[in-house]
Parts: structure tokens; C-alpha cells; sequence
């Protein structure tokens, strides 16, 4: 599943996914995206490298005594890992969002949140959440800035944000300083995975309203 | 891109010429004074290849001395990186026999042209220490339709390896201020906006620091 993409994930977020310190909702974009795209996956093969040699040259910490045997212990009463058939998926959701969602897109189950537009959380930890959002063909997000990081992952459909098309398998991420309102291509409906690591601030009453009913 | 790992074929370096001959090569009887059952050659891990042998014995024989080598040489470095994480000592003393435990069950999946061993060590280090430490489930990327069960390229193997060992050596002589700072990236659980605020600088100056690291890197690399 690879798609022509032209707005990447920035080297931080990877090199973070990499290290393990990525909350749980932006480990699964970095993971859907990475799905998506070799650029990012042979970037990410680099990163893990250079776990791999900061693990060899870093300190080294004393097991208790007996830890071999303990060890042998655990292997003696664990079965082998079966190989694993390798699946690639063949619907709008990579694999690793089939497997929070519990399947494709025919699984979602979305909650209107006006104008069309219609939103699923995806369960995840609470340092950060992800939901998916479904925005009609041409129509407008409602308008917001940022408290914290936002990463925002095209599944199907295309939108628009400041002069910019952001199409499958595109992520675009947004911080503080940023304000935007992006509008869904005219042609197909829009769905997107994002995630934020603190709640998105709207510029009108009732999505702020709205904001604590649907926990965006 | 810091090593161009799947690409690397191209650059054939002189000891590419070494024979990899690979695991047959390398795994064949070799009579090591003070080591009794072992067939593996203990003097791999100073070659172009350190350990793929071991893992390769665990696979092919459940072969313990191998293991119990891998064990000696891993597990210190992995209950540090679990103690770093944020685990107790007792927390990462049972987590490190599990990431251990998973060499030896998932030593078959263990792929040469893909990572070294200590980068594979290092993503089960991670995460187990992502599972037991914080808890949370952690989404791989989708798997690419080869796997490991087809037979891996010889020649991307040995470059690959020769590729982490050259890696581990310039990362060790990265200056100290940007090689800790890459460390705590990889170590410690903290963002690099944690990061900062810890260590009380900037964060632009930790990104640069960090930047900076991995431009030497990638040049290390060639």
C-alpha cells in the first residue's frame, strides 16, 4: 500500500515513534502513515538503527544472579511464535487502524457533529487522542487553533488548508502558532485520522460548547 | 536519509569481500578453548556481522550456549535502557528476562537484511518497555508482503551489518554534548520539549544538538 505523497512526517516525530516516546494516539498516525509509505518507512528503519547503536554503546546495568536460568526458565514454558503470515490490508484503513478500530471503514461508528460533518474516537491512552473525522466534498472544518501538537493523516479523499492539498497517505502537523480552516476537496468526502496532545481551541461559541460533549 | 539501509547494495565495500558465506560459514565448528558446547564462533562479534551467528544457532539448534553469550552481552544494556524508561530494578529485571525470553521465541523472525541484532534487541526492548512500563498498546507499521520467511540477500545482509557496526563507532565518537543529547532522545522516555525543560535549555538548542548529531551521523555514513 504505497501512495504518492507529498507532505511528509517531520524527522522529530519519527525519530520519537522510533524511541518509544510518542503517546499512544500519535504512535498510531506515525504507524498508519509509515503503513502508507516507504519514504517514511526507510527513514524509520534509520532511526531504529540508531536505537540499535545507542543500545550497543550505552551503559550496562547488573542482572541478579540466576537471571539466565530464570530466563531459560520463562523460554521452556513459552511455545515459539508462530511465523507470522503477512497481511496487508486491503480496504481504506492500513492495518494498524483496522486494529483499533476493529476493522475498515464499514466499522466506524461516527457521530454527526453538524454541518455534515461526523467524528469516531479512536480509544487510546490519555496523554493525547486520535479520532477519525468524515468532512463532505467541499465542506469546511470548523475553524481552530492549537493548544498543542496536532497530526492530521489523509485516509481517503483530499482537503485543502492555506493553499496546499493534502491527499492520501499526506500528514500535516500543527503546533500553537497555527490557525487554520481546511476544506474538503470538491470530488469525494474526506476522512482523516488525527490526533492532539491537547484540546483544539474553536474560535465561536458552540463548537466551544460542543468541544466538551464530544471531547475534541 | 542517514544510511540509505535497503539501497546499500551498490557500495561494496573491500570487506565485502570477506565472505559472508554467511551462517553456514560462520556457525561451523570451531574448537573455542573454555567454551564446550558451543559451534558458534565466538569471534563474530568483532567481524562484520556481530551475532547474527548466535541468533542463527538459537533458530537453527536451541543452541544455549549461543544464547546464554547473547544473554551475557544484552541484557545489562537492556535492563539499563528499561531502568532509564522509568522502570524499578525490579520491573526492569523481569522485563529484560522477557525481551531476552522473546529473542530466543522469535529468533526465526529475525531477519539480517532488515536490522541488526542490537537494533532488533532495541525495538523489542522498546516495546515490552512501552507495554509493561507505560502501559499502552503500541501500533507497528503494517508488515511489507516479504517476509522472513523468504531467504534474505546475502550481500544486503553483510552491507547492513557492516552499515549498524560503522554507525555504533561514529555515534561513539559524536561529541559528548550531542551524543548524550541523542542517548536522552532514545533513553529516558522524555520528549524533546522535556527534554528541555530538564535539562534547562532551550529547546531550539536541544533540536539543533540534535540535528547536528544526526547530520554528523550521515556524514559518518558517507
Amino acid at each position: 500500500m504505497t501512495e504518492q505523497i507529498k507532505h511528509h512526517l517531520p524527522d522529530e516525530l519519527l525519530m520519537s515513534y522510533a524511541a518509544g516516546t510518542l503517546p499512544e494516539a500519535f504512535n498510531l498516525v506515525v504507524a498508519t502513515h509509515v503503513s502508507m509509505c516507504d519514504d517514511a518507512r526507510a527513514r524509520l528503519a534509520e532511526y531504529e538503527a540508531v536505537g540499535g547503536a545507542v543500545l550497543e554503546t550505552a551503559d550496562e546495568v547488573e542482572l541478579s544472579e540466576g537471571a539466565l536460568e530464570a530466563t531459560m526458565r520463562l523460554i521452556s514454558s513459552r511455545a515459539k511464535d508462530p511465523i507470522k503470515t503477512i497481511r496487508t490490508s486491503s480496504g481504506v484503513f492500513p492495518k494498524p487502524l483496522q486494529d483499533y478500530v476493529g476493522g475498515d471503514l464499514d466499522s466506524v461508528k461516527w457521530r454527526r457533529i453538524g454541518g455534515g460533518v461526523k467524528q469516531a474516537i479512536v480509544p487510546t491512552s490519555k496523554a493525547a487522542n486520535a479520532r477519525l473525522l468524515f468532512i463532505p466534498a467541499g465542506a469546511e472544518m470548523p475553524d481552530h487553533g492549537h493548544a498543542g501538537t496536532e497530526m492530521t493523516l489523509v485516509l481517503q479523499g483530499a482537503y485543502l488548508d492555506d493553499g496546499d492539498r493534502f491527499a492520501r497517505g499526506d500528514i500535516e502537523v500543527a503546533n500553537e502558532e497555527m490557525e487554520h480552516t481546511p476544506v474538503a476537496d470538491i470530488g469525494e468526502d474526506c476522512i482523516c485520522l488525527i490526533a492532539t496532545d491537547a484540546p483544539l481551541r474553536f474560535n465561536s461559541l458552540l463548537p466551544r460548547m460542543a468541544q466538551k460533549l464530544l471531547r475534541i | 536519509m542517514l544510511t540509505s539501509i535497503p539501497a546499500a547494495k551498490e557500495k561494496s565495500a573491500p570487506e565485502a569481500n570477506v565472505s559472508y558465506g554467511s551462517v553456514t560459514e560462520l556457525t561451523t565448528q570451531i574448537d573455542t578453548p573454555g567454551r564446550k558446547v558451543s559451534n558458534v564462533n565466538v569471534q563474530d562479534r568483532t567481524t562484520a556481522t556481530p551475532w547474527v551467528a548466535e541468533l542463527q544457532a538459537i533458530k537453527d539448534r536451541q543452541d544455549q550456549t549461543a544464547f546464554a553469550a547473547l544473554f551475557e552481552h544484552f541484557a545489562p544494556r537492556v535492563k539499563a535502557f528499561l531502568m532509564k524508561s522509568g522502570a524499578d530494578a525490579a520491573l526492569a529485571e523481569e522485563t529484560t528476562q522477557e525481551v531476552m525470553a522473546t529473542l530466543w521465541t522469535k529468533a526465526h523472525m529475525f531477519d539480517p537484511a532488515r536490522a541488526s541484532v542490537a537494533t532488533w534487541v532495541f525495538t523489542i526492548a522498546r516495546n515490552r518497555s512501552i507495554d509493561a512500563i507505560r502501559k499502552q498498546r503500541r501500533p507497528e507499521p503494517e508488515d511489507l508482503p516479504w517476509g522472513p520467511e523468504a531467504e534474505p540477500d546475502q550481500e544486503d545482509a553483510l552491507a547492513l551489518q557492516q552499515e549498524s557496526t560503522k554507525l555504533a563507532q561514529a555515534l561513539s565518537e559524536l561529541p559528548e554534548k550531542q551524543r548524550i543529547l541523542v542517548e536522552r532522545a532514545y533513553f529516558g522516555d522524555l520528549s524533546h520539549s522535556e527534554i528541555a525543560a530538564e535539562t534547562g535549555l532551550p529547546l531550539g538548542t536541544i533540536k539543533s544538538r540534535i540535528r547536528l548529531a544526526l547530520d554528523r551521523l550521515r556524514h559518518a555514513m558517507g
